[in-house]
């Protein structure tokens, strides 16, 4: 027997392969910043984190990227995910590359390292291990409250 | 190139024990009763999944379908899925620090089994087998 309290929203779905293949270009993107430095790199990190935050992470230029060049080739069966979770972890990144931004502008240079760093993390943890950035701070941020 | 070695050795451990870790059912052995009450349901006879689900969880989905098919044919075990966004004082108390977390409950209600992530299904079977 089962019973469910949660209500069962018609959400929009998505393949779930997208959101992955995003993780690592935005893996190699974190990673150039750190690198580099360069205040534009993650300002441009920054417009895709908002394009995938705001409109939906199917929208961003590297879901483009995926459809166009990348998914004609997987052979492996398509796994759909509920669209809000990779939402979530986009609006996260882009709080991190916000607070980079800022602390390249006011040249607290440790500032923008360690947000990138942090971005970075959760992008690689992603990319390599599937890792549900919803799963585990979501909640912990509710128990805040 | 420091800092990037850094972060990719750190989270490399953190995600190698990830996903170690995710989905294992630990058992437990806690004296304390879980009522029908604080869950909203009502406890199975043998035995009850009590799954914490949120809004931005992909192996939610997952885990309840992969609940509501094991419970499907056991009349005397019930799977609830609770929404831990509606019930955080709950949350507080059973210490659920991520979803999915699955408890398993025996018949009084005593947790005697926990999952962090998704848990296996041969996992969740062995577990409400050994519950008599």
């Amino acid at each position: 027997m089962s019973t469910t309290q949660i209500v069962q929203n018609e959400n929009t779905v998505i393949d779930a392969r997208g959101p992955r293949f995003g993780a690592v270009i935005t893996t190699a993107v974190l990673a150039t910043a750190l690198a580099t430095s360069n205040l534009w790199v993650i300002v441009a990190q920054a417009i895709v984190f908002a394009i995938g935050a705001i409109r939906g992470p199917q929208l961003t230029p590297y879901a483009a990227i995926f459809r166009k060049v990348v998914k004609p080739r997987l052979k492996s069966s398509v796994i759909t995910e509920d669209v809000r979770p990779p939402q979530f972890a986009q609006s996260v990144g882009l709080l991190f590359a916000l607070v980079a931004i800022l602390g390249s502008l006011t040249g607290i240079s440790g500032l923008f390292v360690i947000a990138v760093s942090f971005a970075l993390a959760a992008a690689f943890l992603n990319a390599a291990f599937n890792f549900c950035l919803g799963c585990e701070v979501y909640l912990l941020i509710l128990r805040l409250r | 190139m420091l800092p990037i070695a850094v972060v990719l050795a750190i989270s490399s451990a953190y995600g190698l024990w990830y996903q170690r870790t995710r989905g294992v059912i630990k058992a437990k052995n806690k004296a304390e009763v879980i009522t029908a009450e604080k869950i909203g349901s009502p406890l199975g006879s043998r035995a009850t999944l009590v799954q914490f689900s949120s809004a931005f969880c992909t192996p939610c989905r997952a885990t309840r379908a992969l609940l509501e098919n094991v419970v499907a044919d056991m009349s005397d075990v019930i799977h609830v899925d609770i929404d831990a966004e509606d019930q955080l004082e709950l949350v507080r108390e059973l210490n659920i620090l991520s979803t999915p977390t699955t408890l398993i409950l025996d018949s009084k209600g005593h947790e005697v089994g926990r999952a962090v992530g998704a848990p296996k299904r041969e996992q969740v079977i062995n577990a409400l087998t050994a519950i008599r």
